[in-house]
Order: structure tokens, then C-alpha cells, then sequence
């Protein structure tokens, strides 16, 4: 997709979610919006890390929890502005990345897998251990909203508007990475690593500034979301969260921007569609279980007749 | 409490942890080993084992004939599951069968939940009797039927591999799925038995360890997941490195616990493990702890 | 621009009217709704399920007797929307927005677990709907000037352990030995039992922790039992409660026993064995409903469902009494106040001596959780049955 052409549908689909609020006064759906924006920024970011690096991490639930805690600890805790938490908590996460990438991404396939998984599960048990700093298990309350010129980001329709936005410019500014320079490096990597070291193209320096773009995209949608929910507490940031990262990348198909969104959405539209379903289907209500077993086949199904991902329909290589 | 018996009894703890992981860990080794496909669902074959295992001992079945009818569900559970979901896909990216296996096992565990509901299940003991005294450290006796089973199991999987020709033909996938095929070797077929013997191997794990973890519908995430760190320890391609990947793993987690803090054990058991890969990259490593993948 | 059509088509999937609710058919009066979110699968699931089954038995039996009868003097069926939040914040939060906006609920009952209790107290506050709590921890409700749409049915953490500290001193156990499960129930006990040991002089020599699913407590008992405790006191629910208290016995430490009311289910004991004996716990009356004074006013209520529950679903967990409690405070308040928030909230405010399972319950504007020490009960396992401790 050429610059130009993208952000025109950018922009398209900004005008469309900004007008959304006027016609749905459902809390829930804009709501779900928003959840599936800050979704989108986690699994954008691993796309990238994915596709265009090569490389699988299953520890990105860490950064989406230190961009929460950062902000709500520095806010709730400390009584910072939020946006100057915000921006504490990404560039932590970035620093972070490059500390733990340094040495990490000396490992590659499988066992840099099963070390961004042990990251993961560590900071997963400091949020839990470091009780006086980050609350511990029963979590960390009181964080307050986002607030720019005297308007409060509290409702859902001005939080849908906020992570839209910075969904769409981040999905904006990745396209032009990826078509640059780097973005050239990035997909020769993921072609030929030894063949792009050759090139001169630095590969470690290179994998490692994408895990660090990455922890920051995903350190902001954790910002959010601490400001949004205004409660925070590890449970989702364990390491079911990053495995729901990496399915909604490949759902979505590996190195496709739009298909980190679409993974996004489809995965939290699936939740929330089978919960309206089933019980239109007869089943007894309350009846939950049978929406997990659902959800399972189908995504089993999902893959089965779109190996490649839903956009890999559209790249006719399904 | 003196401090060396302490120590004997975080240690032999941890080896009998380190079983139960080293015997998940099998089963993810036998399916990459053939297919380079990691299975996610392969915890919940441990989860399915032990719940089986549970209702039909808890029906009056003897234990021996209780097992036998487990694993062999579990077999062909497993063959279903490659037939079903993962031979349409042979040709796919490895990511696609990741999540094609992570559906399975939020489907399995869904069933799971509505066949047998949320409270755990005890299983008896397979031999009764008080704890043993080992070196001042107590040691229950079904500790040493995963060791044991564990041990079993891995030298029927040396001979299969390198004494059998079927063991032979699953080798020769693993190396080579083409070279194999010219060889006459039927690949789709060694797909299906490594499938098979996973889920068999998965559940025997769950059935010989419910009488101590008990059996519940969602045990298998968290075994899962240590059974693959356990395997991919030990190469994820060797039997024998899972076993030193699993008894690593467990008695690193008793020894954190124990000496260290019990809260950090598992991010304690982490960072030597990554440091430990670390320090193999460099070189600095006197054994191999694990294949590059 | 295919993507883009792909993408809009999902956002219209999106914005499509959730199935509208039926109108009813019956030209009757209109159906009182209630909202419940429960943990029916994750974590949580345990507990959840036997919260969603007691629901939907008091669904049922209410509408078998016509309804509640509203202040209108008509009866209205009742009608509760059940939905699973999967032990997980985030569908929690979009669980209780899909019932306040699109379900158009009168009240919220559930969640099953503190952490999403937690997570949906600011859409709960901000729609201002009345939320009855299933969860444990006293944060959901306290501050109360800060929590005017919230109540919770389980006793507060501090309620649970000051009755168990008072046992131990009363026994003259002064070191005593922890270990608690490494999720909220597990802090907030001890957070509590910290405050509460220092105040009565107890001496905490060990302190430890486990994970729910960790399938072996041997390393941690055995440092425990090196500190020399006197009494050891360990704060989880099953599998893992019984687990350590199998290892406990299989370590033969030989000290006095301590849960929380975390066991107190059936199941701990078939799962723990003979290991299970002696222990001691702090709990609710139900589990000894039968061996109650028969002038405690609680006795009939615990008896009649105890026996229904049984009769339906399985042996009675006190979790399921949390789920009794909070509907009916829910069903009693709209019988007064019709299917008004802000006055069901009122009402709810203003229970007195509501005769429930977990306890009788007075609330106040400045106390949400409305119970008092006679909600707790020392309860002890002989021969694999609840004795009542005196």
C-alpha cells in the first residue's frame, strides 16, 4: 500500500469511529472498542517483532503490565499528571526491552521463545511479591483519568475517540517504518538472516530496536488501560495474556499491520458474540462453559480454512 | 531441623517435581521431534489423564486396568486430534499449527469442564502406606512411581528409537521428512504415531501423578507450560535431555523455594535458566544444555 | 481495499444491535431484571459455578411462587441475566456494561472474585446502579463514602481473623507459623492476620508462600517447621489447601492445624484424606447448620437451603450462600422499591437484620457489608466431618 493511500484509509476509518459515539449510546460496545484498540497496539507491536524480526516472544504481557503499573503507580501513588506517567511508562518499557534484549536476543528461535516467556513469568511474580509498591495480588486502585485541556477521559466515547487515535496514528507510522530503510532490513531478516548480515545491516541492533518499539506500543496500551479501568492487578498480565497476543497476531496473519487489528478485534468480537449467541441458541443461560468449547473449535477451524490468516485472504495465499 | 536435612528434603522434593515435569516434557519432545510442531494441548492430555484416571478408579476399576483404558482414550485422542486438526495443515507455518493446538486445548478443557465441573478429584495412591525416609528426607511412596514411571518410560523410548524399525522411520522424519519419504517411509502415518504416543505418553503422566496434584479440569496450562520449558531445556528434540530439563527444572524450583523466597520460586527457577542458556551461547557452558531450535 | 472493507464489516458487526430482548409475550406485568456476573469458567470457576447454580435456583423458585410481588402490589416474573467474566478483568468490565446498558438490569450481583470486583467498581459507580458483591475483600465496599453503589455478602478478611486470633490465644499458641496462596484471597488474609497477630501479641516465625496450581508445598512446610512454630496456620482453597495439608501430615510435623474458610467444602476433605483431621477453621454457619442451638435465628434459613441446594446440585459450599444472600437482598429490595436503581440502592442501604446464609446482615451508609463476629464460627474436622468448635 503505497504512503499516501494508507493514510487516507487511516483517515477514513478515524472519521468513521469518531462520528460512532453519535449513533451507539451503548456503553458496551464503545467500550469493547476501546478494549479491542488497546488489544490492537499490544498485538501491532508483536507483529512487528514477529513478522518483520522473526522472532517470537511470549513475555509481551510484561511491557503492557509495567505501562500499567508505571502510570498507576506514579499517578495513584504519587500524584503525577497522567501524561507525564504515561510517558514514564513507556519509556521504561523501552529501556527494559533493550536491558533484558541485550542479552536475550543472543538466543534465538525456541530458546529466546522460552526466555521472553521466563521474563514474562518474572515480572509477573515481582507485581504479585513487590506488595508495598505495586499492591500485590488484590491490585492497585484509585488511578485517575486521563485529563487534556479540562476534558476528562472518563466516559467511553471520549476513550474510544483517545485509543483510536493513537492506534491509527501508531498503525500509520509503522506502515512508513516498514517502508523504509529499516522495514527493508527488518523483512530481509526475516527472509535471510546471514544474507542481511552480509549486507552490512547490523541484525541484532536492528531485531533489538524492533523489541523496543514494541515494549513501548505495547506499554502505552497499558497505560490506557489503567487509566480507562482505573483498577489494575496481575492477573491480566500473566502469561495467558501474551499467548492471546501471539493467536491474535497469527489469526490476523504474521506481518500484516491491519491483521494485528483485525486479529484484535476478531478475537475479543468472538467473546463477546458468543456470549450473545449461545443463549439465543437455546442453551441455558449462564451456561459458560460451553462458550469456552465453542471458542476453541472455532479458532481451531479458523486456522484450519485460513492458514495464513484472515488477511491472507485478501493476498490470495490462503 | 538441622540445615542438611533440610536440604535433603528440598532435594528429593524437587526430584520428584522434576518427574512430573520430565514426563510432560516427553511428550512435547516426541511430538516436535517428528513433526517440528510444538503442541500446546499436550498439558491438557496430562489434564485429561489424570481426570480419567480419577472417574474410572473412582468406578471400582482395578488401577492397572483403570490406567491401561486412560492411556489408550488418551492414544486415540491424540490420533484424532493429527487426523482432525493437524493433518489438513501438514504444509502450513509451524505458528499456524501453534494456534491450531491452542484451540484445541481451550476447547478440551471447555469439555473438560462440563464433563467432570470444577472440583478436583482425588486418585488413591498407587502402592498405600506411610512416607518413606530417604537420606533424613520423607518421600511419598507415589513420588517414586513418577520417578520410576518417568525412568520406564524413557528407556521404552531409547529402545523404540533405536531398536525398532518403526523407532528408525520416526527418527528418519524427524531429520528429514523428504530423505524419508524416498525412503519409503510413510510421514504421514509417523505424524499420526507420534501424536498418539504424546497424548498416550501425556496421559500417563497426568494418571500417575493425580494421586499426588489431584485432577482438575484446568491443571494442564500450568504443566503444560512447565513441561515445554522442561523439553525445550533438554533440545526438545532428546528424551533424555527432557528428563535432565525436568529434574533442572524441579529441583531448581524446591531449592528456590526452600533457600531463596517461596513467593519469587518460579522467577527464581527463571533466571537460571536463561542464564544458564546465556552462558551456553557464550560458550562457557562444560555440557550441552540445549539444541538451538 | 479489501482490509478496509474487512475492517469496516467487523466494526458494523460490532455496532449491530445486541438480539434485543424479547418483549414479553404474556401481557403480565413487566419482569424485574437483575444482572449477575459470576466466574463460571477460569480460576474463579469453583467458586462461580455453585454462585451461578444458587441463582438460578432462587430464579426459579421466585417465579415459581408468581414473582416478587413490587410495590405496585402486582407480582413481576424475575429475571436474572447471568454472564461468565472467565476469572478475568477485562470481560468483567465489558460484562457489567453490556448489563447496564444493553440488558438495562436494575442491579448488578456478583463479581465472583475481589480483582474483578475491583475492576468494574468505576463503570459500577459511574452508571449508578446498586452492585451486591460475592467477593471477599473489604476494599469493595470500603471506604463506604466512596463505594455508595456497592455492598458485598462474604465476611470481610478482618472479621475471619480476628475470631481465629482470638482461638489461638485462647490457646496459648504464641508462634505461630503461615503460609497463604499467592493470589488476593491469600494477601488479604495476610495483611489481616499480620495486623491482627501484632495486636494480640502473636509471634509470626514463618511466613511463606505457594501458587495455586504448584503441585508440591514440601519445601516451604519444611521451613515453616525449621522456624519452630507452635501452631501453623495456612490461608487457600482446595486443590492446593490440600495438597499442603497432605504434604503437612506426610512431613509428620505434628502441630496444631489452621485454614481459613477458604476449605469449607467437602471436597477439602475427601482430597486431604485423614490428613484432613483435626484441622481447624474459621467459616460460616452453614456447614454446621445441623449442630446449631435450635433458638439461633439463622438454623432454619441454613437448614432449608442447605437441603435444596443438595437436592439439586451437590453438597452446600458456603460460596453459593454469598450468591443466596446477594439475590435476595436484591429481590427484597426491589419488592419495596420497585425496579428503580437509586431506590433499590436505598433500599439495600437500610436492610435490617436480614436473616441470610453467611450471616444476619444490618447494613448501614457507613458499612456495606453488614455483618458482625456472630457470621464467624470455629469449626473443626473430626473423622472427616464439621464438628462446631466451642
Amino acid at each position: 500500500m503505497a504512503a499516501r493511500e494508507r493514510w487516507l484509509v487511516l483517515l477514513g476509518v478515524g472519521l468513521a469511529v469518531a462520528v460512532l459515539p453519535a449513533a451507539v449510546t451503548s456503553g458496551y460496545v464503545l467500550s469493547a472498542l476501546v478494549f479491542i484498540a488497546l488489544n490492537a497496539l499490544c498485538a501491532l507491536g508483536l507483529s512487528l517483532v514477529m513478522g518483520f524480526a522473526g522472532q517470537v516472544s511470549l513475555g509481551q504481557a510484561a511491557f503492557y503490565a509495567v505501562g500499567a503499573y508505571v502510570s498507576g503507580i506514579l499517578t495513584a501513588q504519587h500524584g503525577w499528571n497522567p501524561w507525564l506517567a504515561m510517558a514514564a511508562a513507556v519509556a521504561a518499557a523501552v529501556l527494559l526491552a533493550v536491558a533484558v534484549g541485550l542479552p536475550i536476543f543472543r538466543l534465538s528461535g525456541l530458546l529466546l521463545a522460552m526466555a521472553t516467556l521466563g521474563f514474562g513469568v518474572i515480572v509477573y511474580y515481582v507485581l504479585v511479591n513487590w506488595a508495598g509498591v505495586t499492591g500485590g495480588p488484590s491490585g492497585l486502585g484509585g488511578i485517575p483519568p486521563l485529563v487534556v485541556a479540562g476534558i476528562v477521559f472518563a466516559t467511553d466515547a471520549r476513550m474510544l475517540w483517545l485509543t483510536w487515535a493513537i492506534l491509527l496514528l501508531a498503525l500509520g507510522l509503522c506502515g512508513n517504518l516498514i517502508d523504509s530503510r529499516i522495514g527493508r532490513a527488518l523483512r530481509a531478516i526475516h527472509g535471510s538472516e546471514a544474507a542481511t548480515a552480509a549486507l552490512g545491516v547490523d541484525v541484532a541492533r536492528v531485531k533489538l530496536a524492533v523489541f523496543a518499539l514494541a515494549a513501548g506500543l505495547t506499554a502505552l496500551a497499558g497505560s490506557l488501560y489503567a487509566h480507562y479501568v482505573t483498577f489494575i492487578n496481575p492477573s491480566p498480565f500473566g502469561f495467558a495474556y501474551s499467548v492471546e497476543l501471539v493467536v491474535m497476531v497469527v489469526l490476523g496473519g504474521v506481518a500484516s499491520l491491519w491483521g494485528a487489528v483485525l486479529g484484535a478485534a476478531v478475537l475479543v468480537l468472538l467473546v463477546e458474540g458468543l456470549r450473545a449467541a449461545l443463549p439465543a441458541l437455546a442453551l441455558a443461560h449462564g451456561a459458560a462453559e460451553y462458550e469456552i468449547v465453542v471458542f476453541g473449535l472455532l479458532l481451531m477451524l479458523v486456522m484450519i480454512f485460513l492458514p495464513g490468516g484472515l488477511t491472507a485472504v485478501r493476498r490470495g495465499t490462503a | 531441623m538441622s540445615l542438611a536435612d533440610q536440604l535433603a528434603q528440598y532435594l528429593v522434593s524437587g526430584l520428584v517435581v522434576g518427574g512430573v515435569y520430565a514426563l510432560i516434557g516427553l511428550g512435547f519432545v516426541i511430538v516436535y521431534g517428528v513433526t517440528r510442531i510444538i503442541n500446546f494441548a499436550q498439558g491438557e492430555m496430562v489434564m485429561l489423564g489424570a481426570l480419567v484416571m480419577a472417574s474410572l478408579a473412582a468406578r471400582g476399576l482395578g488401577l492397572p486396568l483403570a490406567f491401561a483404558l486412560t492411556v489408550l482414550a488418551a492414544a486415540v485422542l491424540g490420533a484424532l486430534l493429527e487426523r482432525l486438526a493437524v493433518h489438513p495443515l501438514r504444509r502450513a507455518p509451524a505458528l499456524t499449527l501453534l494456534i491450531v493446538t491452542i484451540g484445541a486445548s481451550i476447547a478440551l478443557r471447555g469439555a473438560a469442564l462440563i464433563v467432570w465441573g470444577t472440583d478436583p478429584l482425588a486418585v488413591p495412591a498407587f502402592s498405600a502406606g506411610p512416607p518413606l525416609r530417604l537420606a533424613g528426607a520423607m518421600v511419598v511412596r507415589q513420588g517414586l512411581w513418577v520417578v520410576a514411571v518417568a525412568g520406564v518410560v524413557f528407556a521404552a523410548l531409547w529402545v523404540f528409537f533405536t531398536r525398532t524399525y518403526a523407532g528408525s522411520a520416526v527418527r528418519a522424519c524427524a531429520v528429514s521428512p523428504r530423505g524419508a519419504r524416498l525412503m519409503g517411509i510413510r510421514v504421514d502415518r509417523m505424524f499420526l504415531l507420534a501424536f498418539a504416543l504424546a497424548a498416550a505418553l501425556g496421559a500417563t503422566a497426568g494418571a500417575v501423578i493425580a494421586p499426588i496434584t489431584y485432577a482438575t479440569y484446568d491443571m494442564g496450562l500450568m504443566l503444560g507450560l512447565k513441561g515445554f520449558v522442561a523439553a525445550v531445556l533438554g533440545g526438545l528434540v532428546s528424551p533424555a535431555g527432557a528428563i535432565a530439563g525436568g529434574v533442572l527444572l524441579g529441583v531448581l524450583e524446591s531449592l528456590a523455594a526452600g533457600l531463596v523466597s517461596s513467593g519469587y520460586k518460579d522467577a527464581v527457577a527463571f533466571v537460571v535458566l536463561i542464564g544458564l542458556c546465556l552462558l551456553q551461547v557464550a560458550g562457557w557452558l562444560p555440557w550441552r544444555l540445549a539444541e538451538e531450535g | 481495499m479489501h482490509r478496509l472493507t474487512t475492517l469496516l464489516a467487523i466494526l458494523a458487526l460490532a455496532l449491530a444491535p445486541a438480539p434485543a430482548a424479547a418483549p414479553v409475550a404474556a401481557a403480565g406485568p413487566e419482569p424485574y431484571t437483575i444482572g449477575a456476573i459470576f466466574s463460571i469458567t477460569g480460576p474463579g470457576s469453583s467458586l462461580g459455578i455453585p454462585e451461578r447454580d444458587t441463582a438460578l435456583m432462587l430464579e426459579a423458585d421466585i417465579n415459581a411462587r408468581g414473582g416478587i410481588k413490587g410495590p405496585d402490589g402486582k407480582l413481576h416474573p424475575l429475571k436474572i441475566v447471568i454472564y461468565d467474566d472467565a476469572s478475568d478483568e477485562t470481560k468483567a468490565v465489558l460484562a457489567a456494561k453490556k448489563l447496564i446498558d444493553e440488558d438495562r438490569v436494575t442491579a448488578i450481583v456478583g463479581t465472583t472474585l475481589s480483582g474483578t470486583s475491583l475492576a468494574i467498581l468505576d463503570t459500577v459507580q459511574k452508571a449508578g446502579l446498586p452492585m451486591v458483591s460475592v467477593a471477599a475483600a473489604a476494599k469493595i465496599v470500603e471506604p463506604a463514602a466512596e463505594r455508595k453503589w456497592v455492598f458485598k455478602t462474604p465476611q470481610s478478611d478482618h472479621l475471619i481473623v480476628s475470631v481465629l486470633t482470638d482461638y489461638l490465644k485462647a490457646r496459648g499458641y504464641q508462634r505461630v507459623g503461615w503460609l497463604n496462596v499467592d493470589y488476593a484471597f491469600g494477601q488479604l488474609g495476610w495483611i489481616e492476620f499480620e495486623k491482627a497477630a501484632q495486636q494480640r501479641g502473636l509471634q509470626i516465625v514463618a511466613n511463606e508462600k505457594f501458587g495455586q496450581k504448584d503441585v508440591d508445598m514440601t519445601a516451604q512446610l519444611t521451613r515453616v517447621k525449621a522456624a519452630n512454630p507452635q501452631a501453623v496456620v495456612i490461608w487457600s482453597i482446595p486443590p492446593s489447601a490440600s495438597i499442603a495439608t497432605r504434604n503437612y501430615a506426610d512431613l509428620g510435623i505434628g502441630l496444631p492445624l489452621f485454614h481459613s474458610h477458604g476449605v469449607g467444602n467437602k471436597r477439602f476433605i475427601e482430597l486431604a484424606g485423614p490428613a484432613a483431621n483435626g484441622v481447624v477453621f474459621p467459616v460460616g454457619k452453614l456447614l454446621v447448620a445441623e449442630q446449631l442451638d435450635d433458638a439461633d435465628a439463622q438454623k432454619p434459613v441454613l437448614l432449608a437451603y442447605a437441603r435444596e441446594f443438595e437436592a439439586r446440585y451437590g453438597p452446600r459450599n458456603t460460596f453459593g450462600g454469598h450468591a443466596w444472600d446477594a439475590v435476595q437482598l436484591v429481590v427484597r429490595a426491589m419488592a419495596a422499591a420497585g425496579p428503580d436503581r437509586a431506590r433499590v440502592r436505598d433500599a439495600i442501604e437500610s436492610t435490617r437484620d436480614f436473616v441470610g446464609i453467611t450471616g444476619i446482615f444490618n447494613f448501614l451508609p457507613t458499612d456495606h457489608n453488614g455483618l458482625d463476629r456472630r457470621a464467624v464460627t470455629m469449626v473443626q474436622i473430626v473423622d472427616g466431618q464439621w464438628r462446631l468448635a466451642r
